[in-house]
């Protein structure tokens, strides 16, 4: 799809419940404009994501995965940021074991006000992974 | 699940036209209505209206509907409302699936309508992927203990005992100092009114004594919490006062003694013996306790007291049973570092807490004298240990505002200028924030002569001493930056809160903190006295910087809410929590080390012997365990990995 047209990268977001879904509404309400080819799947919390869920993404055609995750401000675990990074490398290394960049990945923390962080970092990831190209296994 | 046709409903809002006016609403229905499982698709105008509920819960009869999606608002406004409506149709609540397409479509994407109808229309696929592998679920049922565990017998901790008490909940309050009555106890006069800290306290004292359903335990920490919601099984422990009935030769006593330290309840203005004494009218309990911190077991006191100290009693354990457990541990004033605007170097730099503590003691009449000197000039630093901007090391900070300070330094102002003629206050501040009623003092302050200078948080005043007096050096941006140099007799540095060391604590609770180390709430508006720990309630300042007022508002908000839980016997408990099937389940055990909760252990299933089991009660579905299991056998109730996967697959297809 979109052949002749300009190449525009669809991204998948997992947010989470109590905070970073939040955040992203909080966006919306300000009317922010980040670009509109995301999908949302919102988790209870993102050390919830199995790294294999990410692999999935894009082999279903996503050509990035954003984690919006809780960070400090996680209600259910302290070290939720660390526990959620090592989610996020070991989908690091998977990817990457079947042929895809790693830079299609992404995790930033999303507080329940961090409407223009988040609206930013879909602009900056957006533009990346234009600069990247559409998702293709064996790219690397 | 089952063999059970899926017959999936799906109804797209246009919230007037908050959603309409961006996403073609015709054209998302057009979309979806021949997805797999969808029976009927419609849009209306709002769907949360008598007329929109009404449209579902007849199609849900007429079409024989097992599943619906609403497509509207963000599933934080709407999402119980149309569990609801499904279940006055019959159906299982959890049969449903809420679509985000106004918060994160139409209003997110209102600069570009095209795209942001193919997201609401992968929105609402993704809706439709969910509900194909949905089950029906029950909320957990769990009987309730009619008691409450109160930790903290401050102001928030009393006020919440007592509200508790009069609703016939038994009442468990735990303090860990000798007496109640937190910080409030030990201050004077307090604003708005001017009534005394400690007048306050006693009058919650006096009340609690007349019931006969609560229990205080002073001298006591808590040791362990087992169980879960509604069934929370609590051991205490309770040091001994080493007196067991009064002595009327308390004055003599406290001088016999050899030792000398600071008196917490006056901040360290006094010195005190190891014995504690009431330390303000109408104290509870009544009875002294000896600090065995401080006493050397000279047995001096034994000489006067004989018949009343008992230096053979023992520490004691006590088990309770609980339903809820509300924490009411309060703050710690800041202390300023040794050499921060001159604190602990110059005798005359003291704390707000310990200028009350003086104003307390030293009712001397027309003359403020501290150190001997007399207090004719006196400047206030405001925001010390609040609002701290980081240094580049590793320095913990305090980023937040402590909220009560502005107001109590203005009521202090306004005391002073009412109790000493002539005094001269100088009051260097960064912004002053006396919000709502406090303005008024703000402005009488301002009246009666009070100097306002203001300081650049980049270029903070420095203190330094200039004969017998002390300097404050300070640029004043009201001023355009002129330098001025304030010659004072007293500085008092204005001193935020910070989180009460609770390491203990905080390991046997495992309560979440937030930015700054306080207890966090689960949301500032919907839920802001509950934690995420179910049965977990938080009140007063142990939650963040709050005045009396405030705190006493959230001690009767977290007492209500644990009368809520505790009343009906029973607690239901929403089902999204982790389950293990059996089958797939290798015992690697990788969950239970994973678990924050200590939700997961290993059980004997018919037929599969030992595998990982969860118990519901405990987990609390943050699905921690689901990422890292190695064979996906643990997953989250109403959020399956199937559905997850399902949902990855539907949104990445082209709209």
């Amino acid at each position: 799809m979109n052949e002749g047209s300009e190449f525009r990268p669809k991204i998948l977001v997992f947010s989470t419940n109590l905070i970073s879904d939040v955040g992203i509404d909080y966006a919306g309400l300000l009317h922010m404009h980040y670009p509109a080819t995301t999908s949302i799947i919102r988790l209870p919390c993102s050390s919830m994501i199995r790294p294999e869920w990410i692999l999935f993404a894009l082999e279903s055609g996503f050509d990035g995965v954003f984690v919006a995750a809780d960070g400090t401000d996680c209600p259910y675990l302290r070290d939720c940021t660390e526990r959620t990074a090592r989610r996020i490398d070991q989908a690091l290394e998977l990817v990457k074991k079947n042929g895809f960049r790693p830079e299609r990945i992404k995790m930033a923390a999303i507080c329940s006000v961090c409407a223009e962080p988040f609206s930013n970092h879909m602009k900056n990831f957006y533009e990346m992974l234009k600069k990247l190209g559409p998702v293709k296994k064996g790219e690397i | 699940m089952g063999n059970e046709e899926r017959r999936i409903g799906v109804y797209v809002c246009w919230c007037g036209g908050n959603i309409s006016d961006v996403v073609n609403v015709e054209k998302v229905v057009e979309a979806i209505k021949n997805e797999a499982g969808v029976v009927v698709a419609r849009h209306f105008m709002f769907m949360c209206s008598e007329a929109g509920q009404k449209m579902i819960i007849d199609d849900i009869k007429k079409y024989k509907l097992n599943a619906v999606v609403v497509a509207s608002c963000s599933p934080k406004l709407h999402e119980l409302t149309f569990r609801n409506v499904v279940a006055r149709a019959g159906l299982n609540p959890y049969m449903y699936y809420h679509a985000n397409i106004r918060e994160q479509s139409s209003w997110a994407h209102s600069n570009d309508p095209e795209e942001a109808t193919r997201k609401a229309i992968r929105h609402v696929r993704m809706a439709i992927a969910y509900l194909r592998h949905a089950e029906p679920l029950e909320k957990i049922r769990v009987s309730a203990t009619p008691s409450v565990l109160i930790i903290g017998g401050g102001i928030s901790g009393l006020k919440a005992a007592l509200d508790l008490s009069r609703m016939g909940i038994n009442v468990y309050v735990v303090e860990k100092q000798p007496f109640i009555g937190g910080h409030l106890a030990k201050i004077g006069s307090i604003y708005p009114y001017g009534r005394k800290g400690w007048e306050v306290v006693s009058t919650l004292v006096k009340e609690l004594r007349k019931r006969d359903n609560v229990v205080i335990y002073t001298n006591a920490e808590v040791e362990s919490v087992k169980g879960f919601i509604g069934n929370f099984e609590v051991s205490i422990r309770v040091k001994p006062r080493y007196f067991k009935r009064m002595c009327k030769r308390l004055d003599e006593v406290t001088k016999v003694c050899p030792i000398r330290v600071p008196d917490e309840y006056s901040y360290g203005v006094k010195k005190r013996s190891a014995i504690i004494l009431p330390p303000y009218p109408g104290a509870y309990p009544e009875l002294p306790a000896i600090d065995m911190n401080s006493c050397t077991k000279c047995m001096k006191c034994l000489e006067v007291c004989k018949d009343s100290i008992d230096f053979s009693q023992e520490e004691q354990i006590i088990k309770l049973k609980v339903g809820s457990i509300i924490t009411a541990t309060g703050f710690k004033p800041y202390r300023p570092k040794e050499g921060e605007f001159g604190y602990k170097v110059y005798g005359e730099v003291i704390t707000l807490p310990e200028l009350l503590s003086i104003l307390k003691q030293s009712d001397s009449k027309d003359r403020l004298v501290i150190n001997g000197k007399e207090v004719k000039d006196l400047a206030f630093i405001y925001c010390v240990g609040s609002r701290q901007k980081p240094k580049g090391n590793n320095d913990k900070i305090n980023t937040y505002c402590s909220r009560y300070c502005c107001n109590a330094t203005m009521f202090t102002a306004i005391k002073l200028f009412e109790r000493y003629r002539g005094i001269r206050q100088y009051h260097v501040y960064r912004d002053i924030r006396t919000y709502g009623k406090n303005e008024l003092m703000y402005e009488k302050a301002c009246k009666m002569g009070a100097v306002f200078v203001k300081y650049d948080e980049n270029d903070p005043p420095k203190v330094y001493r200039n004969n017998n007096k002390l300097i404050v050096k300070v640029k004043d941006l009201l001023t355009e930056r002129e330098e001025l140099e304030i010659p004072v007799d007293l500085v008092v540095l204005v001193t935020g809160m910070e989180p009460n060391d609770n390491e203990k604590l905080n390991e046997i609770l495992k309560l979440p903190t937030g930015r700054g180390g306080f207890y966090q709430e689960v949301h500032p508006k919907l839920r802001p006295v509950e934690t995420t720990l179910a049965g977990f309630l938080i009140a007063g300042t142990a939650q963040g910087p709050k005045d009396s007022r405030e705190s006493l508002l959230s001690a009767s908000a977290a007492a209500a809410k644990a009368a809520g839980t505790v009343l009906k016997g029973f607690i239901e408990l929403e089902p999204f929590v982790a389950f293990v099937d059996p089958e797939k389940c290798e015992l690697s055990k990788t969950c239970i080390a994973e678990c924050p909760y200590g939700a997961i252990s290993v059980k004997n299933y018919e037929g599969f012997g030992k595998k990982a089991w969860v118990n519901p009660a405990l987990c609390k579905g943050c699905g921690s365990c689901v990422a890292v299991c190695p064979v996906g056998a643990i997953q989250i109730r109403g959020l399956t990995n199937k559905q997850i996967e399902d949902m990855i697959k539907t949104s990445a297809k082209e709209v």
